[in-house]
């Protein structure tokens, strides 16, 4: 096993962030999606900094409460603040992240420019999760939530999302 | 309040996001394909959630009980200060795309000045929504393209859509008393400075279209001042409708 260094969550919190996942991948827990910037203990309370992938993404408020149900369950209480700057980007993935991120059937980010090389369909370079191949085609820059595109496989033929690069 | 220049400048902001991400939300389920339907909702779904910070943002320099709700469904269309051009409707698909693009170069312009700005929020913000921003302008940039160098039909909705939309873009270059103070201050953006830039870059990619750029010398301006066209009335009665039927009403 990895072992990620979180500089500015305090280490016995961390058990306790782990079972709180991204509610729509849920393979990946908040420390893996980088979405905690913050995790400290002061004078029993947990104040928590948390960032969103997008301005917009539904899935921040529920994060919130689930971050608050869950130390209820170890009898604390937290306070969660939403931290816009400075602004999330794909590198805070982990690299544990990005693996469980494939084998649920998502391809992880490519770099900035095999990125843009990729959803404007100029190279053929993102990996299918399911058959490893990168013979494959953008269906549409924008998928089922905010931070994926759709493609597709021409070898497997099976449809697939792909998380975007964001920096 | 304490500062009232500050409130109505981040309000100014925020209602060009707020308006057309409700205008892009209409086609839910009405894109003319799933994908570019995925993309309106999606782009909506950017635009509304900076909507959220600059409100959340504008309520706590109000100084008063306000939320971002307040901000959002409780006003007077007089008092919305959005620009004429996102409140105009989704006439077709190539008007959705027209009016996107049009104001997808300026947004980007504007974000990428506002990240200077001396307060922090709004800069936080601005730096934030440029990722955004520069996905849906490579969206609609590529529609543009691919209907304006399309067929003879899509060609002629295309410059059709351009044409018309035309008389608003001087309007997001308009300064009004809000903005002067707030450049003088060193928060705002100064927006006659964004104008060469933006017909430039504008003016590029239609040729690459291969539409012609229109030669129109009279503008309409008033959205900044509250004056809008008539299809605001309506935007805001399916937008309000929920909080004005039910008061107070929460999720």
């Amino acid at each position: 096993m990895t072992i990620e260094l979180h500089p500015n969550i305090d280490a016995h919190l961390i058990e306790v962030l782990e079972t709180v996942s991204d509610p729509e991948i849920p393979v990946l827990t908040v420390l893996d999606l980088g979405v905690i910037r913050e995790a400290v203990e002061k004078e029993g309370v947990i104040q928590i900094k948390l960032t969103p992938t997008y301005s917009g993404c539904p899935a921040m408020d529920v994060i919130g409460d689930d971050l608050k149900s869950a130390f209820a369950k170890v009898g604390k209480k937290v306070n969660v603040d939403l931290v816009l700057a400075p602004a999330w980007t794909t590198d805070w993935i982990s690299e544990s992240g990005k693996r469980k991120m494939e084998a649920y059937g998502i391809a992880a980010p490519l770099e900035e420019t095999a990125d843009k090389e990729a959803l404007l369909g100029n190279k053929r370079i993102v990996k299918c999760p399911q058959c490893g191949s990168t013979n494959t085609h953008l269906v549409s820059q924008f998928g089922s939530t905010a931070c994926k595109a759709l493609f597709k496989c021409d070898d497997c033929l099976e449809p697939f999302d792909y998380f975007k690069c964001l920096k | 309040m304490a500062n009232q220049n500050l409130y109505n400048y981040i309000l100014g902001i925020a209602d060009n996001s707020l308006v057309l991400g409700q205008r892009l939300g209409e086609l839910c389920g009405h894109g003319p394909s799933l994908e570019t339907d995925i993309a309106g909702t999606n782009i909506s779904l950017d635009l509304i959630g900076q909507t959220r910070s600059y409100f959340q943002y504008a309520a706590k320099v109000s100084g008063k009980e306000l939320t971002e709700d307040d901000i959002a469904f409780l006003r007077l269309e007089r008092d919305y200060r959005n620009v004429l051009l996102v409140e105009q409707p989704n006439t077709h698909f190539g008007y959705v795309i027209a009016r996107q693009y049009l104001f997808d170069v300026f947004h980007l312009l504007f974000l990428n000045e506002l990240q200077y700005s001396k307060d922090e929020t709004l800069s936080a913000i601005a730096k934030k929504g440029i990722k955004e921003v520069s996905y849906h302008k490579r969206f609609s940039g590529d529609w543009i393209k691919r209907l304006g160098d399309g067929t003879e039909e899509s060609h002629e909705k295309m410059q059709e859509a351009v044409d018309d939309l035309w008389r608003y873009t001087d309007e997001l270059f308009e300064m009004s008393e809000d903005d002067q103070q707030m450049v003088s201050e060193g928060i705002g953006v100064d927006l006659p400075k964004l104008k060469e830039s933006y017909y430039d870059e504008v003016s590029e990619l239609l040729s690459e279209a291969t539409l012609e750029i229109p030669e129109r010398k009279y503008f309409s301006y008033g959205g900044k001042n509250g004056v809008h066209t008539e299809h605001m009335g309506y935007l805001l009665a399916d937008l309000q409708y929920m909080q004005r039927t039910y008061p107070n009403m929460q999720w």
